[in-house]
């Protein structure tokens, strides 16, 4: 904090004042009670502002991106899940396939440095950091998200997808399936109401699970792309040792984890009537 | 059916190759079957597990897996060829012509879909509107007999039991009023009294509606019950047909001869000798056959059935085999010596375990589910207490709480006049090894990852605290008894067959030389020929080492042959308890009687079968009175309703719980299995 220089008399006064030279359990008690009353401490880093003024915009921004992000992967890694899903075997399903797999193994920094070569250097179609000029509109926000956003969609992509094409397949397979061709319906009749329902249950499950995985991401493309968001804020915060900020966000980021499982678990209960009785009854 | 003119056949099959593609080559399943459903009949199709049943049945429907193909013959419906049907023509014919219902109806119906609308989209697929279609459902539900279709129509599967399910299915495969209904295993896992209602009612309906049936069953029961003609399949292969009465009486093929054999039938009880089996596996997947399909395990083999196929030959008009020597068949010699030396069991000394009023009261969402109300019985050393009742009627909680999984709520158990204590974690080392459990499915007993030698080992250091060298000679001392080979130690379970699987779990419930073994439907998802191999297993090791069993089984002619006395249990009560012979023989208790009467069997029977209206009733509000009292055909009145009957010694040691004398039930039940004589 008051950098590699500091004085030990100084560095003293600084613990004593902020409180850091008392036993850790005394700190961590203390804690706990400022989150009890709603106040997450003041930052640790000059002019010392209250913590949540820093992690606000934060999240507002990280939230932006992941929604972003999730708009782009789900449509897409669901679609080509059940386009694989039901061509299992063919070449469609092995092209998506073996595309997801790759995609995903590629860790997200590269996958970003990839985009920003070509659609930024090469192309020049879009900005190379995702932070846009305070007072920006949506539009050119938008433009500034698209990297990063794809950057973390890519990554996902195949995860969701496979998923959903083993969801697909399995439904396929079910005694129901068979059923339901064997009352002569139609394969789109088929699909649309028997095997797609049934189907996409894991893949809610799943990206329900993802948001960690979405957090963790969130670093490194945040970090490559010089974007200000929760990720970014974190990874400062430890650098520079600033433990309530670090602390605080870290809360903060698992409130938000909980928050998205729980509405998923909801959702997945909303589709699925053996769950949704059994808490009925 | 020997009219051969078009349209007068349900179904014709003719020459059916079948195969499956695996890594790459084609594996042949069915090899040229050739059969015929007049129109109205129904032809029961019967084989052991992997035989190609299900593949026929799949083909006739036109849904065979993605890797199955007909390679060869035809197959025609109502007088129509159905191989080269696509596209809409194929859909026309999966929604007018022909209906299947299979095993496991949980599965067959959408999870997340409500019944009714899946009921319904069967008529909307013949064109009806949709308020017309919902009308139509219920009363196609009504018709299949359940009980206010209404609120079915709303529910969704799970909220359904499993005989409801199946109705359900059923309902939705007559909605065509189909010119074919392919049944495949319809009331396999089913309970025996759900069983006999499921197949009153096809009978029913199949009567009504002149409906022809390809009825599949691995259970010659089952079949004879259900069906006019037979045709035995194996290896793919027909290879014997004829009328249901013919080849149980008079079998031309040694393959069925063996299926005969194997089934504890007639009131064949352990002493009698063991059970006969048939040696050997099916031949793999695809197998290049040149001979007889089943010279690898027919006794009566020689050269010729080796090199040369024979032909599926008449031998009356209407009974044909596929066999060189079928005169000969009934003279196969049998694969088990039948001798078997039984110690008689000794009541006068103490017995081994005893059951005193044992009660146990399962705490559910604030009601209380009454799972055993005050069962007493004895277990002496070297015997087998056989433990029947409907599915729900506490014979696993039963089990459970004798092994300490589940503590009982009142009531002690004692082992060798030992109290034994509730919980197993409390149990001695001693006490661990001394009782002992066999499941119905072995996986559930077996790791998976883990050898068969390392299986063993391992239950041998914690049952019977031996390592080392010790422990090699003893696990190859069991893996003898159990008559596995040396080399499935080495493999892994999924490696290993059904029965073989059983086998190794009941080597490693042995491994501490238990003195009582419980056995929970060890062999139902077992064919007949490895049930009787497992049984007759299970027999040897009690002759040996004069273990007990407590057996539980819903196939009641296994519970016969494997008891030496039998507990019936109703409702976690015991409504019944004596020797095996004369819980079956009878004089019974009402209820003993209805499900001895729900049995298909092949012997057939005499006499009607019993009906039980309705579910068994929830254990969460029992009965007043009579706790059997809503569902008993011998009901006297008021009495039963409100008086609950004590269970009484009615004749040496023979127990029942019933306000009719045992004298009066001795005249009722004697006129019943006496149609002819005049009713009381
Ligand atoms: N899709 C498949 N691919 C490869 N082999 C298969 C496939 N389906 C079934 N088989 C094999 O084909 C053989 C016949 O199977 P089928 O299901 O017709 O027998 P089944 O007589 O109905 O048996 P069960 O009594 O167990 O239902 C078996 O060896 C089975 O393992
Ligand atoms: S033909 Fe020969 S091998 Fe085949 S069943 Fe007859 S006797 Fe046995
Ligand atoms: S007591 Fe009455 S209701 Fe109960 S079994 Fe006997 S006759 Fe039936
Ligand atoms: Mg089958």
């Amino acid at each position: 904090m008051l950098g590699p220089y500091a004085t030990e008399e100084a560095v003293a006064a600084y613990n004593h004042e902020h409180g850091t030279d008392r036993p850790a359990v005394v700190q961590y008690v203390d804690w706990l009670r400022g989150i009890v009353r709603g106040d997450l401490g003041n930052s640790l880093a000059p002019p010392e502002p209250p913590v949540w003024d820093v992690i606000e915009p934060a999240l507002v921004n990280s939230m932006k991106l992941a929604v972003f992000a999730f708009l782009i992967v789900v449509p897409f890694g669901i679609l080509g899940g059940v386009f694989a899903g039901l061509r299992v075997g063919r070449p469609t399903d092995r092209g998506i396939t073996v595309v997801g797999l790759s995609l995903a193994v590629v860790p997200e920094f590269v996958t970003g440095l990839v985009l920003i070569l070509v659609f930024s250097i090469w192309l020049g179609w879009l900005p190379v950091t995702a932070q846009w000029e305070p007072g920006a509109g949506a539009l050119t926000q938008v433009r500034h998200l698209a990297l990063p956003a794809m950057a973390l969609a890519i990554v996902l992509f195949g995860y969701i997808a496979r998923i959903t094409r083993a969801g697909v397949v399995e439904a396929l397979d079910a005694d129901y399936t068979r059923t339901a061709y064997l009352k002569g319906l139609p394969r789109n009749t088929v699909i649309s109401r028997h095997v797609l329902r049934n189907a996409l249950m894991p893949t809610i499950a799943v990206i329900a699970t993802q948001v960690g995985y979405l957090v963790g991401g969130l670093v490194a493309i945040e970090y490559l792309f010089n974007y200000q968001g929760l990720g970014l804020m974190v990874l400062q915060a430890a650098q520079q040792k600033d433990f309530t900020l670090l602390t605080a966000g870290v809360l903060v980021v698992g409130v938000v984890y909980l928050v998205v499982t729980l509405i998923a678990d909801i959702a997945f209960a909303l589709l699925n009537p053996r769950i949704r009785f059994q808490a009925a009854e | 059916m020997s009219s051969t003119e078009p349209g007068a056949t349900a179904l014709h099959v003719a020459d059916l190759d079948v195969s499956y593609r695996v890594r790459g080559k084609d594996r042949q399943v069915l090899r040229g079957v050739t059969l015929e459903v007049a129109r109205g009949e129904s032809y029961g199709l019967v084989g052991e597990s992997g035989c190609g049943k299900s593949t026929a049945a799949l083909a006739i429907v036109r849904y065979l897996p993605r890797n199955g193909a007909v390679s060869a013959g035809s197959i025609s419906v109502a007088g129509r060829d159905v191989l080269d049907l696509r596209g809409q023509k194929l859909r026309e014919y999966r929604a007018r012509t022909v209906s299947m219902v299979y095993q496991n109806p949980g599965a067959a119906l959408n999870p997340s879909i409500r019944v009714g609308s899946q009921v319904a989209e069967a008529f909307t697929v013949l064109g009806v509107p949709g308020g017309d279609a919902t009308d139509r459902a219920r009363d196609a539900l009504d018709r299949v007999q359940i009980a206010d279709p209404g609120s079915v129509m709303r529910r969704y599967p799970h909220q359904l039991s499993g005989g409801m399910q199946q109705r359900a299915l059923i309902a939705m495969a007559l909605a065509k009023n189909p010119e074919l209904l392919i049944l495949d295993e319809p009331t396999t896992g089913l309970d025996a009294t759900v069983e006999a209602e499921v197949l009153d009612l096809v009978s029913q309906l199949q009567a009504e509606l002149h409906t022809s049936v390809l009825f599949i069953s691995h259970n010659l029961g089952v079949i004879s019950k259900m069906c006019s003609r037979v045709g035995v399949l194996y290896a793919g292969r027909l290879v014997e047909e004829g009328p249901v009465g013919t080849i149980l009486r008079d079998p031309r093929h040694p393959y069925t001869v063996g299926l005969l054999r194997c089934i504890p039938r007639g009131g064949v009880r352990k002493d009698h000798g063991r059970l006969d089996t048939i040696p050997g596996f099916l031949p793999s997947l695809g197998a290049e056959i040149t001979g007889c399909v089943f010279a690898d395990r027919c006794a009566l083999a020689d050269d010729r059935c080796r090199a040369e196929e024979p032909r599926l030959d008449k031998i009356t008009p209407v009974h044909a085999s596929r066999c060189w020597h079928h005169d000969r068949a009934a003279t196969l010699p049998r694969a088990e010596i039948a001798d078997l030396e039984l110690p008689a069991v000794d009541r006068a000394g103490a017995p081994l375990v005893e059951l005193a009023q044992l009660s146990k009261v399962f705490k559910q969402r604030g009601h209380e589910v009454h799972a055993l109300t005050e069962v007493s019985a004895a277990i002496w050393p070297g015997e087998t207490l056989g433990l029947v009742g409907e599915s729900g009627s506490g014979k696993t909680t039963l089990a459970r709480t004798l092994l300490g999984i589940v503590p009982p709520t009142a009531g002690t158990a004692l082992l060798e006049g030992g109290e034994l204590p509730t919980r197993y974690q409390k149990r001695s080392r001693e006490e661990l090894r001394a009782l002992q459990i066999v499941f119905q499915n072995p996986d559930s007993a077996l790791n998976r990852r883990h050898s068969v030698r390392r299986i063993l080992l391992r239950s041998l250091k914690k049952l019977a605290g031996v390592g080392g060298s010790v422990a090699e000679t003893r696990m190859h001392d069991l893996v003898e008894r159990v008559r596995l080979t040396e080399r499935t130690l080495t493999q892994k379970p999924v490696q290993l067959s059904g029965g073989l699987k059983q086998r190794v779990a009941i080597a490693r419930a042995f491994a501490g030389d238990p003195k009582l073994v419980v056995c929970d439907e060890p062999t139902s998802a077992l064919d007949v020929s490895v049930q009787a191999a497992i049984l007759n297993l299970l027999v040897e090791l009690q002759a040996e080492k004069r273990v007990a069993y407590l057996f539980i089984s819903h196939d009641l002619g296994v519970v016969r042959y494997i008891s030496d006395r039998i507990a019936v249990l109703y409702l976690g009560r015991l409504q019944e308890l004596g020797p095996a012979d004369v819980v079956f023989e009878g004089p019974h208790h009402p209820y003993t009687e209805a499900l001895l009467s729900a049995v298909p069997t092949v012997d057939g029977g005499g006499r009607d079968r019993i009906r039980l209206d309705g579910d068994i009733p929830s254990a969460a509000s029992p009965p007043s009175g009579c706790v059997f009292h809503t569902r008993c055909p011998r009901k006297l009145g008021a009495v039963c309703e409100e008086t609950e009957p004590p269970l009484v010694e009615v004749e040496a040691g023979h127990h029942m719980r019933c306000h009719i004398p045992l004298e009066e039930l001795r005249r009722l039940q004697r006129a019943e299995s006496q149609p002819m004589a005049p009713t009381a």
